[in-house]
């Protein structure tokens, strides 16, 4: 037992000797929980993850003996979880409409019981491997649950439990350690957040993670096991585009870390996705997801937390052999409350307040992402994605600048591109991945070998434009040649045919790549036609005024996934409107100068 | 413990003052702090331990001697005295009555930082509130359980346009409108009466609640004023099951009372000189607006926040932007041409709209609607930039229509006169008379029924 000496907002000094860095520590008559930051002398520095109001000095202070760790079992899915993974419908039982302080819950629900299907291949007396398959539990109609041994533990079997319901006290297995200790096993496993789980070796990433959202996997795509980055400033649509990857892309399991935003966003997973359907599974798309929700008002010290919460939770499937993506939004407001923290503990202040080792700490985070060869031999992976919010929407601030030199896809949003409503607001001259060259070698394989090529047609357009754009701000559209005019158009085909895309919109929400392939040919054809006919001496003003143009920007909109022939036979009618121009320039006479 | 009284402070300074040698003191609680001329101020443990307590002081430390001053450890939180009586009062930041009339008494009694609202307990906001104001209706529509607030600069009428929303707010379909709490942060004298006159002239003035804390009063109670006046909303909202638009002006003088206390603090400073926490701050006050579940009442927010020097990326409004769910942006340039309400139509945002308009609410095409006039108007922006250049003779034709548009979208659909009322209906019917100016191949933001529907060329302005 240990005193309070001082309080200042969330840190606490309290007289506590041998307790541990990182030991977790329960503060003052509520028995707020905290976790210790710093040691002086007999002195500990406590970071409380509740709001501190009502402790004074002279309050008891007790050690709990671990660090802050996470409860890993079944009962994950589908659930929404606070910073610290408290279950958030639990404390809603408990305590009402508003969190109260003090309330020690279990992350895991022990009273269910779970469908355990041992591991045939184990026989009693077999050497069981850290991170083993003890068996299995049909969590999710979708999911199935990979019981694993510890990544800390192994040693010999001595005893498996039989196929049968089991609550999650309930031993499923004994074995003896090294040491000749008997250890029972259960169905869940606890794990240290701030220390990465282990695996085998790190595996190339080669698939690229599928999201459904055109100018992402088109122009600037991100594979399974990558790290990306979507910052931008407020209203440039950050939360949609985070929400869309949540929705449809390919993963088999999406962790969605709320880290200081909006609690009604969350509101807004909870309500939608239980009624959307996963487009790979078919299921329900929140028996694939778990939340973590520390929103803006909730205390700011589990906001740090909380991001670390989030991947042990993505690390923890991916050790099963998922493919995993975390979300979270925002990174700015996890570095904010180290700001926070760092400013009361009275650190130097480098850049904008923040402390001198947020760099490392992010790069720290993102190493957390990649693709991985298990502990039981399977492959796994996890996907970072994270929001950055940075103020006044100046990406040369700390946290976006840092962040840029991490990540390997860097999805910029734009204020400009949102206030005309161009949605997802991804700017293609700021963004970038450095996963082009991969994920065009899964596009051969599995849609078409052009895509690299065309992709790389339709940014050089779009390139093109923004230099022809300026010169039309400056002097007109007459100072343009017929090639710039019509260039100019199919950049603006491409902007509206295709990177824009309604999230709102049923058929467009989600985009099969095959879609999008079948869009990007499309509108680049109408392009390479349009450019034959200038040739040919067709005046740019004919070409502008096709009434095709109009109906070439609801291509999107007019097929769905699974009407592609319907899509591509569009090809014809592009034909059809080309020739007739053609035709009409070769019978007057008017072709060539 | 009970109360404890003590006279041996040792500072005073920005606000703060510090006491040496009080052992014990709970984090929060509430002090009482007599001068020597026997005025009463009321005070908030800010940092305690041992040894040193730091005080931070409402009303200001001007005028204080050490010597003479007596500190009262009340050992209690701060508090709001609340009672269905609370409507049609007019308090100070710390909850005491400034009509002349008698202090509430009420055994119910809420601490004002209230307690975070648990996420799972919230419910999705998606009822559409007419304000009858076509730029926010049309085109940024607010929702039942919002926070919207408005970004303005000084000498722009965000006042006036917060006054028009509190008359004119209601559901289309439903009797009663909201209970207004009112929170005035540094306010002028006369902008205060407007607004008391205002809700004196339409009759609301029985179901408003007001704070005031005006220019020359004390810059230190603007921090406590904004979570007063949210206690007293969530208790009309979740305890009375009322519906509440709380109108906050202005959040700016409360940030600037924030900076003050953290510099006397000697809080690490972030941006222009405002402290690392301002954003989860001013989160505590904003997220407190909402809808929970299985509780008839609401909470509707409006901030008004008065950029400095116009500039959206001051640190205020930046950080408002990311908690609130959308903003209206006034324009001087609009204000100047004679447009009220003068709203900037492409910064401004309303991020509920999308599931409190359409079918159940408005109608059907009122989503794409608005999303055509936002592309179309950025547009027609566009190319008046080019006129200005090279000269309007020099544009096209299709160029010259969304000259027009623009023209007669700021004049006639964004305009409108304060006292003036239009249903969602009406909005929209005016929203097509402009898009009707403009070639059906440039609307591909509406559907072909829309345009079948309602796209009418011949249509021509007055």
């Amino acid at each position: 037992m240990g005193e309070i000496l001082e309080i200042n907002g969330p840190i606490v000094r309290v007289r506590l000797p041998q307790v541990l860095t990182g030991e977790q520590v329960r503060v003052g008559e509520l028995k707020l929980t905290g976790e210790v930051i710093g040691r002086e002398g007999d002195d500990a520095i406590v970071q409380v993850y509740e709001v501190s109001d009502g402790l004074r000095p002279g309050d008891p202070v007790e050690p709990m003996g671990h660090p802050l760790s996470v409860e890993l079992g079944p009962g994950l899915l589908g659930q929404i979880f606070d910073g610290v993974q408290r279950p958030l419908y639990t404390l809603y039982e408990m305590s009402g409409d508003h969190i109260a302080r003090g309330l020690a819950v279990d992350s895991l629900k022990r009273d269910k019981a779970w469908p355990f299907e041992p591991n045939a291949a184990l026989a009693t007396g077999t050497t069981i491997l850290p991170g083993s398959v003890l068996g299995t539990v049909q969590e999710t109609a979708h999911i199935l649950h990979h019981i694993l041994v510890p990544p800390d533990t192994g040693g010999t079997l001595l005893e498996l439990a039989p196929a049968g319901d089991y609550t999650l006290e309930q031993p499923i297995a004994h074995i003896q350690d090294a040491h000749g200790h008997t250890r029972k096993l259960k169905l869940y496993q606890r794990w240290p957040v701030r220390t990465p789980r282990p695996y085998l070796q790190r595996d190339h990433a080669s698939a690229p993670l599928i999201t459904g959202q055109r100018v992402l996997d088109t122009f600037f795509p991100l594979l399974k096991g990558g790290k990306a980055a979507v910052p931008g400033p407020f209203g440039a649509g950050k939360t949609v585009v985070q929400h869309q990857i949540a929705r449809w892309s390919n993963a088999e399991i999406v962790v969605f870390v709320g880290c200081g935003e909006r609690g009604n966003e969350l509101v807004d997973i909870l309500d939608s996705f239980p009624k959307l359907t996963d487009p790979h599974s078919g299921r329900s798309l929140m028996e694939r997801t778990v939340l973590v929700a520390n929103t803006s008002n909730m205390p700011v010290v589990a906001r740090e937390a909380s991001i670390y919460v989030g991947v042990t939770l993505a690390e923890y499937f991916r050790d099963q052999g998922y493919d995993v993506v975390m979300v979270a939004d925002s990174t700015s407001r996890w570095a904010e409350a180290l700001r926070e923290v760092s400013g009361r503990l009275g650190q130097m202040p480098v850049e904008e307040g923040y402390p001198a080792y947020l760099g490392s700490r992010l790069a720290a985070f993102y190493e957390r992402a990649g693709r991985v060869k298990t502990l039981s031999g399977k492959l796994g992976s996890v996907t970072l994605i994270g929001a950055v919010s940075p103020p006044g929407g100046d990406f040369s601030e700390p946290v976006t600048s840092h962040t840029k030199e991490i990540v390997q896809t860097f999805w910029a949003l734009s204020k400009e591109l949102a206030d005309a409503r161009h949605y997802p607001s991804v700017d293609w001259t700021e963004s970038f991945s450095g996963y082009v060259g991969t994920a065009a070698t899964w596009w051969t394989e599995n849609v078409d070998a052009q895509w690299e090529g065309l992709r790389g047609i339709a940014l050089g357009l779009l390139t093109q434009a923004e230099e022809l754009a300026r010169i039309v701000n400056l002097v007109g559209p007459e100072a343009l040649s017929p090639a710039q005019r019509w260039a100019l158009e199919g950049a603006t085909l491409i902007k509206e045919g295709i990177l824009q895309q309604s999230a709102l919109d049923e058929i467009d929400s989600y985009c099969s790549p095959q879609k999008q392939y079948a869009l990007l040919q499309l509108l680049l054809l109408i392009y390479a036609q349009g450019q034959k006919l200038l040739l040919l001496g067709v005046p740019v003003q004919r070409l502008l005024s096709l009434p095709l143009l109009a109906r070439a920007r609801r291509y999107k909109t007019l097929h769905g996934n699974d009407d592609l022939a319907r899509l591509n036979a569009n090809t014809l009618e592009i034909q059809v409107a080309f020739d007739a121009l053609r035709n009409e320039y070769a019978n007057s006479g008017e072709t060539k100068k | 413990m009970s109360e404890r009284e003590y006279r041996q402070a040792s500072a005073a300074r920005g606000g703060l003052l510090f006491m040496h040698n009080v052992p014990g003191v709970a984090l929060g609680d509430r002090v009482q702090i007599q001068d020597h001329a026997g005025r009463i101020r009321n005070g908030q443990v800010i940092r305690s331990s041992q040894e040193a307590v730091l005080i931070q002081v409402f009303e200001g430390t001007e005028n204080l001697d050490l010597e003479r001053t007596w500190v009262r450890f009340l050992e209690q939180p701060f508090e709001l005295a609340l009672s269905p009586e609370i409507l049609g009062r007019v308090f100070n930041g710390v909850g005491l009555p400034r009509d002349e009339r008698p202090p509430l008494i009420s055994s119910l009694k809420r601490n004002v930082n209230g307690a975070p609202v648990n996420p799972a307990a919230r419910a999705y906001p998606r009822e559409f509130v007419q304000t009858g104001i076509s730029a926010i209706d049309g085109l940024d529509s607010l929702v039942r359980g919002q926070k919207l607030p408005i970004f303005s600069g000084s000498g722009l009428p965000h006042n006036r346009l917060a006054a028009q929303i509190v008359r004119q707010a209601k559901l289309p379909n439903e009797e009663g409108g909201f209970a207004v709490v009112f929170a005035a942060m540094g306010v002028s004298h006369t902008d205060a009466r407007m607004f008391q006159e205002d809700f004196e002239s339409s009759g609301v003035l029985s179901k408003v609640v007001m704070f005031l804390n005006l220019a020359d009063d004390p810059a230190i109670e603007r921090l406590i004023l904004p979570r007063a006046a949210l206690t007293a909303a969530e208790y009309l909202a979740f305890d009375l099951d009322m519906h509440v638009l709380v109108i906050m002006t202005d959040m700016t003088h409360y940030a600037e009372a924030l900076r003050e206390v953290a510099t006397a603090k000697g809080d690490v400073p972030s941006r222009k000189g405002y402290p690392g926490y301002l954003y989860s701050d001013l989160a505590e006050l904003y997220e407190r607006a909402g809808r929970i579940k299985g509780r008839h009442g609401s909470i509707t927010l409006i901030p008004v926040v008065s950029m400095p020097s116009d500039d959206i990326t001051h640190p205020i409004p930046d950080l408002t932007g990311y908690i609130t769910e959308g903003q209206i942006v006034l324009s001087r340039d609009l204000y100047n041409q004679g447009v009220y309400p003068p709203m900037a139509v492409p910064p401004s945002l309303s991020r509920l709209m999308k599931d409190g308009v359409g079918k159940e609410y408005t109608r059907d095409d009122h989503a794409r609607v608005a999303n055509q006039l936002y592309a179309s108007y950025a547009r027609a922006l566009e190319v008046r930039n080019l006129a200005s250049i090279i000269g309007a003779e020099e544009l096209g034709e299709a160029d010259l229509a969304f000259l027009k548009f623009a023209e007669n979208f700021e004049r006639n659909f964004l305009g409108q006169g304060e006292r003036e009322e239009r249903s969602i209906l009406d909005t929209l019917d005016l929203a097509w008379r402009q898009l009707s100016l403009l070639p059906r191949d440039a609307l591909t933001r509406v559907s072909e029924a829309d345009l079948d529907k309602y796209h009418t060329p011949a249509a021509r302005q007055a």
